[in-house]
């Protein structure tokens, strides 16, 4: 009974959340709604025994992901009027992502149901073996059964990482920076000179 | 606890419920007056490390300050900005001192004294600790001011950046401990190194780990000498400054419900929670209580001599040291740990 009301309740707000993110007149909002959407998508998660999913997804997109997002709106100054404008000219775009959207969750779906690739069982029931945790189950089946499309996620990932810090690094020659491993090496002797010049003299360096 | 609700009648869900509840207040009221002594506490140690009293007017030596100034802090008067984003002003404290204290439902006070006996226990600990960033971010934005502005962003990637390396310093513990459960990963730490120490710091592999995360934790609760986003000479009281009576106070204690967490964590993971120091059997007749409660004070006085002794980092030596120093060599350390687990315990 309860889990029923929880997952409706979790259900509704994800709903109810990513509608209000679309919506939304402020960019600043739409992301905090959109926080708000991810936490109750983790609240499903849990409630479908994938506590391990859960978590990932709210320090991934809670905590890494939602923050960039928040970061770059906050400092944007969007003319939604412009925006506004630009949305007959966008429409026949927009339905078609949206068209196909539909024929992939239609899909996935209709692929689940058959039951062609061993996830998990199509009556719902979770694929999770007894007596495992959630995070052993994904290890054991990660590091043996899917090893080299892993380790292939992972080198791409890699490749996309270089590749935007090829692209956004650049150096500026006209900086200063600060080389900490010279100042830490720079000793009182390098950089003073104790002279005892007679009285009246001065010194001349 | 579910056990004695059950015992005086209740059914199972029910005494399940009872327990939570009580298990909620049990923690969230001691910890609140907790908060309040360490307060006082943290400025006690401050003043006597700069020669000064501290407070010594209200009660008896003073006990009494953090009280007084709650007191008067209720009593002021809320103010809003006008310019400010009414919503998102006013729900940015209560973000702060919810997360603040969320994250205490899964350390462990002694041997199974957890609210929350779940296997992602240290994962929690991360999803609710990268949730903090939100009260500053939000409060700097809706204040719609410029210092607070200038200090969300600064406390933004401030917290991201050291996120990433204690994530990977917690994950050369969870490989030691084998799990992610913060009551096992104590019990992993009975007898660690040559069956006499409890605690994954006296390991050498582990033991530059924990000064990092010492250091990070220092950081991603934004004490000195991290304190950036509220630095005064630059920011006057950074995302706060538009804050005000109990809006401001709920900062407050959330910032210091933090800290107290990061000493928990730095006691849990790597000082062997509440194991006494040694693996002696007259050592476990102090109960495991005691033992926590000792290092997670001994962790704060270590916080408040940071803070008396170190001075502010700049912005881009900070950003240096988490991405230049802290990310390759953690990174490094979790290739090593994994190296030596799979050539010891493993035994390819």
């Amino acid at each position: 009974m309860i889990h029923v009301i929880a997952f409706y309740l979790f259900a509704v707000m994800t709903i109810a959340s990513g509608a209000i993110t679309i919506l939304s007149r402020n960019p600043v909002h739409s992301v905090l709604w959109l926080i708000l959407a991810f936490f109750n998508a983790a609240g499903l998660m849990v409630l479908a025994g994938a506590e391990f999913i859960a978590m990932l997804l709210v320090i991934v997109y809670v905590g890494a992901v939602a923050v960039l997002f928040l970061f770059v709106v906050m400092m944007l100054d969007i003319d939604f009027a412009e925006l506004r404008a630009g949305f007959v000219k966008y429409f026949p775009f927009g339905a078609l992502v949206a068209l196909v959207l539909l024929a992939e969750i239609v899909l996935g779906v209709g692929a689940y149901k058959a039951g062609a690739i061993q996830l998990g069982t199509p009556d719902g029931t979770a694929a999770t073996p007894v007596g495992m945790t959630n995070i052993q189950a994904i290890g054991a089946l990660l590091y043996s059964r899917y090893l080299f499309l892993f380790e292939a996620a992972g080198i791409i990932l890699l490749v996309a990482m270089i590749g935007a810090i090829v692209l956004t690094h650049r150096q500026r020659g006209d900086v200063r920076g600060q080389k900490i491993g010279k100042q830490v090496s720079r000793r009182p002797g390098d950089a003073t000179v104790n002279v005892k010049p007679e009285i009246g003299k001065g010194v001349s360096l | 606890m579910t056990a004695f609700f059950q015992s005086l009648g209740m059914s199972y869900d029910w005494a399940w419920f009872v327990a939570t509840v009580c298990g909620i207040l049990l923690i969230a009221l001691p910890l609140l007056l907790g908060v309040a002594m360490i307060i006082y506490a943290d400025r006690k140690i401050w003043a006597a490390m700069a020669l000064r009293r501290g407070p010594n007017v209200v009660g008896p030596f003073g006990l009494l300050q953090s009280f007084a100034d709650g007191l008067k802090v209720f009593l002021q008067e809320t103010i809003i900005p006008s310019a400010a984003n009414k919503g998102i002003f006013l729900i940015a404290p209560i973000v702060t001192f919810t997360v603040a204290l969320m994250a205490w439902a899964v350390i462990p006070f002694n041997s199974g004294a957890v609210l929350a006996d779940i296997n992602v226990g240290l994962l929690y600990v991360l999803a609710i600790s990268s949730l903090g960033v939100y009260g500053t971010i939000m409060a700097g934005w809706a204040s719609n001011s410029k210092y607070p502005f200038f200090s969300a962003m600064r406390a933004s990637a401030q917290m991201i950046s050291y996120e990433v390396s204690i994530g990977f310093i917690l994950i050369c513990v969870v490989l030691w401990a084998g799990t992610f459960n913060m009551n096992d990963i104590v019990k992993a730490q009975e007898g660690h190194v040559l069956g006499i120490f409890n605690g994954f710091v006296f390991n050498p592999l582990l033991f530059p780990m924990w000064v990092m995360f010492l250091i990070s934790s220092l950081a991603e609760t934004q004490r000195a000498p991290f304190d950036l986003t509220e630095a005064e000479s630059e920011l006057v009281a950074g995302y706060q400054t538009e804050y005000s009576s109990m809006a401001f106070a709920a900062y407050w204690l959330g910032e210091y419900a933090n800290v107290l967490l990061m000493c928990a964590l730095n006691t849990t993971l790597f000082f062997g929670g509440w194991l006494p120091p040694l693996d002696i059997p007259f050592l476990y007749v102090v109960p495991g209580f005691v033992w926590f409660l000792l290092k997670v004070l001994f962790f704060f006085f270590v916080f408040s001599w940071v803070k008396a002794t170190v001075p502010r980092y700049r912005y881009d030596q900070l950003m240096r040291l988490g991405w230049k120093v802290f990310l390759p060599v953690s990174l490094g350390f979790v290739v090593l740990v994994s190296g030596y687990l799979m050539l010891t315990r493993y035994a390819v």
